[in-house]
């Protein structure tokens, strides 16, 4: 066991290390600076920009498909420095190469890859992912946008339906889409993957406004979208498969921390109790503090394990899934915990008080973690059977023809 | 950055794991309970033989001389096992003890025997309710007095390191008219408890000052190895009974409400193994860090532990209260860890405590 590099790691980590100090700096976000989400956007194409023409885009692709070639651990060693800079990345630059690329490089033909792969490292095209539906979540082969060839002869789809929680679609300019394109197989096997163009006409994207205030999510209508047949990625009733390739990516992408507890523990010790001493002295403050601690280090040191998992070459599977699980709770209860240590100020905060303000966001914030990327209902069950071995859900809709499901 | 055991360990580990499996069945543990013996000596002997215990003993002393996660996956492997050894009494923490506070004479005496198994040791610190590490008994010109209980393996033990008065240890041999031990109703059956009685008993101080959180930190770490191979060896017997019986028609374990439950106690027990390498880790490279990691690794091996023994033992519904069921070892050896070493608020104090600019304010 050793936190240390190897030398190969080392030299690594210093030319990563260089390279960022030259060209990182200039492309930081002012902490609390307040940008309009076209400015981010552009700012994050100009970091894909800088990170391409400093041979650091896409360190695990292959090369020959216009990636770095890399080892996992290289990967890591980079986002490490990397996260150091408080740099404009966010859904809009990782769904593109953390899960369209994977999926054209995979099931896409060479000119779909000789078209995307590039201009998406680059910075040139982004994407959005059009997936969820309001009756298929966590269960997404459910979903009812339909695809059927025009009747003109061309080849062409045409697309209708919804797609929801789709980050960033309103200024992203491709979207990775699935669609059922034969109801009358089960519910997994009619189902075809497209990319598509987010300027075709048809295509009318509407932010959600979510509990928390904001809105950075989207539901995305399809009417009547034509999408070209040189725009299917696999083969017609492949599209599942395609799914399960941008989901692994997702997965491991997932479980990033965010400490919470430190700065908690830090609140208490300094409020008064009212009683001469802290909050500190409260034994089952300290108790649930204590907890917290614990937990999140525990997940800082599994994330430790994944990643020298990844470094080896090795896939975490549903492992990957644990932190995220783990993690998404235990944030959720660390600032239900900061409202309650701030007693009704946690509910409505003095104007100079910001730092309350942040909780609040964080606690509302959390409830969809504990959904996105994985529901924890839903990693209970993977981790079950993909981990201890147990058996699979009863599936009442395996087998039937969609078009005959309630 | 490498955040595994390297493959000496790891075979280190599937030794201790083979050796276990074929020598302490379950069956093995409800013989030793109904024979009422006090431990597994033939076990014991096997375990010296095979030089574990003498992993982290000094080289000159006739162990091994390796560091705490070589000792930690022999501790992983015995809680799997639920052994019936003084391992952590006599290798974690008498031999420790004298490692780190022992004269050299002290050492170059003790340390050989307690690696050949040939001396079994103990390491009494409680002095029944109250502070978990008491300090009551006294040394005074090479007497010993005072009353020290429960002590685990202290009937089978040949010498004790005791705390003592000025939270330094002395070392008594047992078996001598100044000292008396009364056997206690051991609630783990595989672990035998004693008051120990010294009245004026003779012993010796030892020269190391100040060791004792140095100390209960590395076998808190060790003990959150022994509560992550328990935990595992739980979910294991839980998942493959779940799997196995059949209910309503189809198996137990394709239940949401048991996959669930085994879903998070095998999380917990991942994120208390990840937590105890780290442990591990610090006591071998990085005693700064050591404080916190112990505590958390700790707090984080009873809850794992905790929730698997219980749930082990509910998913195997009512044949899980029988004694022909092997969940009952589990379930009193799991409250056994919980409270040895100092129990869940002990190591939250000190977690705490170990947390910069954090420090109790309380009296």
């Amino acid at each position: 066991m050793d936190f240390n590099d190897s030398p190969q790691e080392a030299a690594f980590r210093t030319d990563a290390r260089n390279w960022l100090a030259e060209h990182a700096p200039a492309h930081q976000i002012t902490p609390g600076s307040k940008m309009t989400d076209i400015e981010e956007a552009d700012r994050g194409r100009a970091w894909m920009r800088e990170l391409f023409s400093g041979g650091w885009s896409g360190l695990t692709f292959p090369k020959e498909l216009g990636g770095g070639g890399l080892t996992g651990s290289e990967a890591v060693i980079f986002s490490e420095e990397e996260s150091k800079y408080n740099l404009p990345k966010g859904p809009f630059t990782t769904i593109g190469t953390g899960m369209a690329l994977p999926v054209i490089a995979k099931h896409g033909n060479d000119e779909q890859r000789a078209q995307f792969i590039e201009a998406t490292l680059k910075g040139d095209v982004t994407w959005c992912q059009l997936f969820s539906e309001p009756a298929a979540g966590s269960d997404l082969a459910a979903l009812r946008t339909k695809a059927v060839r025009a009747d003109d002869g061309s080849g062409d789809w045409i697309i209708n339906g919804q797609k929801l929680w789709s980050s960033w679609a309103h200024l992203t300019d491709w979207g990775i889409l699935i669609v059922r394109t034969d109801p009358t197989l089960p519910k997994h096997k009619g189902l075809t993957f497209f990319v598509v163009d987010m300027k075709s006409p048809g295509i009318e994207t509407r932010p959600i406004r979510q509990i928390s205030g904001a809105s950075e999510f989207n539901e995305t209508f399809l009417t009547d979208v034509r999408i070209p047949d040189a725009n299917r990625i696999g083969a017609e009733g492949e599209g599942w498969s395609c799914c399960m390739t941008v989901l692994m990516g997702e997965r491991l992408g997932s479980g990033a921390h965010r400490s919470g507890v430190e700065p908690l523990v830090d609140y208490a010790a300094a409020t008064p109790d009212g009683r001469g001493g802290t909050m500190m002295d409260d034994g089952s403050i300290r108790q649930q503090l204590a907890e917290a601690l614990a937990e999140e280090q525990g997940e800082r040191f599994f994330q430790a394990r994944l990643r020298t998992m990844v470094s080896k070459g090795e896939n975490p599977g549903a492992l990957a899934g644990m932190v995220k699980l783990a993690y998404a709770s235990r944030y959720q209860k660390t600032n239900g915990l900061a409202l309650e240590l701030r007693g009704l100020s946690g509910i409505a905060a003095e104007a100079e008080d910001t730092q309350t303000g942040d909780v609040q966001y964080d606690y509302i914030y959390s409830t969809v973690m504990r959904i996105a990327g994985g529901a924890d209902e839903v990693l209970r069950n993977q981790i079950a059977e993909r981990v201890l071995g147990m058996p699979g859900e009863v599936r009442m809709d395996k087998n039937v023809p969609f078009e005959q499901l309630k | 950055m490498n955040f595994d055991l390297n493959d000496e360990q790891k075979m280190l580990g599937e030794q201790a794991r083979a050796l276990l499996a074929d020598m302490t069945p379950f069956d093995r543990l409800r013989t030793l309970i109904d024979s009422n013996a006090q431990w597994d000596e033939p076990l014991w002997r096997k375990l010296a033989e095979m030089g574990f215990l003498g992993v982290t003993i000094p080289e000159e002393h006739g162990g091994l001389g390796l560091g705490a996660l070589d000792l930690g996956v022999i501790m992983e492997a015995l809680g799997g096992a639920n052994a019936a050894v003084p391992f952590m009494s006599s290798i974690v923490l008498a031999a420790e003890a004298i490692r780190l506070a022992g004269s050299d004479s002290q050492q170059a005496k003790w340390l050989p025997k307690l690696a050949s198994g040939e001396t079994i040791a103990t390491f009494a610190y409680a002095e029944g309710p109250g502070p978990v590490f008491a300090t009551g008994t006294l040394l005074n010109d090479g007497k010993l007095n005072g009353s020290k209980s429960p002590v685990a393996d202290a009937e089978i033990a040949d010498i004790a390191v005791v705390l003592v008065g000025d939270g330094n240890f002395a070392l008594v041999e047992l078996d001598q008219s100044g000292v008396s031990r009364t056997r206690l109703e051991s609630f783990d059956q595989l672990r035998s408890h004693c008051r120990l009685d010294f009245v004026d008993a003779v012993a010796e101080p030892m020269p190391g000052m100040g060791k004792l959180d140095r100390l209960i930190d590395q076998a808190a770490v060790q003990a959150a190895f022994e509560a992550v191979g328990a935990a595992d060896a739980c979910l294991t017997m839980a998942r493959d009974y779940a799997n196995d019986r059949q209910i309503f028609g189809r198996p137990l374990g394709g239940y949401q409400a048991i996959k669930h439950k085994l879903a998070d106690v095998a999380v917990a027990t991942e994120l208390a193994r990840s937590n105890a390498y780290f442990g591990g880790w610090a006591a071998e490279s990085s005693l700064d860090d050591l404080p916190a990691a112990a505590a958390a690794a700790r707090l984080s091996g009873i809850k794992c532990f905790e929730m698997a023994a219980r749930e082990n033992l509910q998913i195997h519904g009512g044949i899980g209260y029988t004694f022909e069921a092997n969940c009952h070892f589990y379930y009193r050896r799991e409250r056994m860890l919980a409270v040895h070493l100092g129990n869940r608020g002990f190591w939250a104090d000190r977690l705490l405590n170990a947390q910069p600019g954090s420090q109790v304010t309380a009296a």
